[in-house]
């Protein structure tokens, strides 16, 4: 969980900064994801790092999965007896919705690619025109909630996941438990921020 | 001292509802019992409040309730039992230390044993702990040489390690940790038993194959795994920390990779 966890993050806070380039007009933005297509080159040949990437995170995702739901499995399993008194949880609520949270999100990644990827469900779908099929994006009312909603369910996954990634791989500690918990909501507030400034953007017209 | 505040005994008694876990056998189904109790001093401890409850249910012909305890002192951790909702009840000491002055009168109180599959309910509030007690039998030792004991300098122990093994020796295997966790995980109590004697000179040798066969040992009992909720901390009556966690897994991660080797 924890491993596969922190390199989607790695990955998360790439694609962020890079979506920022919205801003810089359909020039800018169009040519850089061009220029994702020739990484790796000449190496590699054209598009292989994309692909390469595309398949190490969708081993990600998938083995992220498996493992949430095998974990889960297990702790339902130890916890058979619910208490008959259930006084509120004390752990936040990003620590309490990781499940239903990483569901959304699973949801959300299949729908993200179907949208921009392959533009299966993109009002506008024109091949090589990634600025346009942004903007047609969130000219459609639900695409914002879409987008909105699974963003505000990722600040909340990375809020727990990074710190708790940290506990289960033994970097944490005493002394670094605060520092950790600030870095997790710092990453969770500018990767939220940043992902969802794209729609904003567009419904409030700075970017069309 | 006057003999109107003679003692610190205060005058005014409690009435109290009690809705307690009932269950006579561990095939027993079990349901909880509502009984009323009157007469409580605000000083008397949850586990003495129980006391005068079972005298009452003997005179009346009544089967007491079962519930554990021993030292009556926070230190041996025989006591435990969930009261509203909360592992040893709204403080954060043991049940045995928790006094009456935590409840008001006419308070309705929720009493029910730890819940785990790791820990089968025995009768009553009594659970079977003795997972935990596999989980020290697989590591929670050192090997030592018995005869006279050694030369108290022999071995220096560097004034961190002293501390932070003090700290981790002061679990006392209560269980509160996993009876807390949504997932009855026993991560803390594995984790305060692995560092408490992994930072030693004296825990030296074994350190490796402890925290490996102690994790092994506690996943075999059928405990949850860690989500880092941290309830148990919360819970625990001894403050173990939930970085004793991450501690563990780092001495985990070591020794895994120092075995392969
Ligand atoms: C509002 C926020 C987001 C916007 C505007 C956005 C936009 C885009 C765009 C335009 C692409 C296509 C890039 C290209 O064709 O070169 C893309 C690809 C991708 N996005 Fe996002 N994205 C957002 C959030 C996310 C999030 C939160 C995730 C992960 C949970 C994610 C995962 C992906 C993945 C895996 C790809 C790569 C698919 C591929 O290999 O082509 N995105 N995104
Ligand atoms: S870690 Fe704390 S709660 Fe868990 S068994 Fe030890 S003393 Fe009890
Ligand atoms: S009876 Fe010993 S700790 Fe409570």
């Amino acid at each position: 969980m924890a491993g596969t966890g922190v390199l989607m993050l790695l990955f998360l806070v790439a694609h962020m900064l890079g979506n920022l380039k919205v801003f810089f007009g359909p020039e800018e933005f169009n040519s850089y994801a061009g220029w994702l297509r020739t990484i790796g080159e000449p190496v590699l040949h054209a598009s292989w790092f994309l692909w390469l990437q595309r398949f190490g995170l969708i081993a990600c995702v998938v083995l992220h999965g498996v493992a949430a739901y095998q974990l889960s499995r297990r702790d339902l399993a130890a916890r058979p007896t619910r208490y008959q008194h259930r006084p509120p949880a004390r752990a936040s609520y990003a620590t309490r919705t990781m499940r239903w949270g990483g569901v959304i999100l699973a949801l959300f990644i299949v729908w993200h690619i179907l949208d921009l990827t392959t533009l299966t469900v993109n009002p506008l779908g024109k091949p090589h025109h990634p600025y346009e099929n942004v903007v047609a994006d969130f000219q459609v009312w639900y695409v914002n909630v879409i987008y909105i909603v699974a963003m505000l369910a990722l600040g909340f996954h990375i809020r727990h996941g990074f710190w708790s990634a940290a506990q289960t791989l033994g970097a944490n500690s005493r002394d670094r438990d605060r520092l950790l918990k600030v870095t997790a909501n710092v990453l969770a507030v500018a990767l939220t921020a940043g992902f969802i400034a794209v729609p904003v953007a567009v419904m409030i017209g700075v970017v069309s | 001292m006057t003999a109107a505040t003679h003692g610190t005994t205060s005058t005014s008694t409690m009435k109290l509802t009690l809705r307690i876990w009932r269950q006579h056998s561990p095939e027993d189904g079990g349901s909880m019992v509502t009984y009323q109790i009157e007469g409580v001093s605000p000083d008397m401890s949850f586990l003495e409040m129980l006391d005068v409850l079972n005298e009452d249910l003997i005179l009346r012909g009544e089967e007491p309730v079962a519930f554990d305890h021993d030292c009556r002192e926070g230190i041996c951790g025989a006591c435990g039992m969930v009261i509203n909702g909360r592992a040893h009840g709204p403080e954060r000491t043991t049940t045995c230390q928790l006094h009456m002055r935590q409840f008001s009168d006419g308070d309705t109180i929720d009493i029910e044993p730890w819940r785990a599959a790791a820990f089968p309910v025995v009768k009553d509030l009594v659970v079977d702990r003795s997972a935990l007690d596999r989980v020290i039998q697989a590591g929670g030792y050192i090997t030592a040489p018995t005869g006279s004991a050694p030369e108290a300098h022999a071995t220096a122990v560097p004034k961190e390690a002293a501390d932070f093994a003090f700290e981790h020796a002061e679990c006392i295997g209560c269980g509160a940790c996993v009876a807390a966790c949504p997932n009855g995980s026993a991560m803390l109590f594995t984790s305060a038993k692995v560092n408490h004697l992994n930072v030693l000179p004296q825990g030296a040798p074994e350190r490796e194959g402890r925290v490996l066969d102690m994790v092994a040992a506690m996943d075999e009992e059928g405990f949850g795994g860690c989500t880092n909720s941290g309830e148990c901390t919360i819970a625990c009556p001894k403050g173990i920390p939930l970085q004793s966690i991450a501690d563990m897994n780092r001495e985990f991660f070591r020794a895994a990779t120092k075995r392969r080797r």
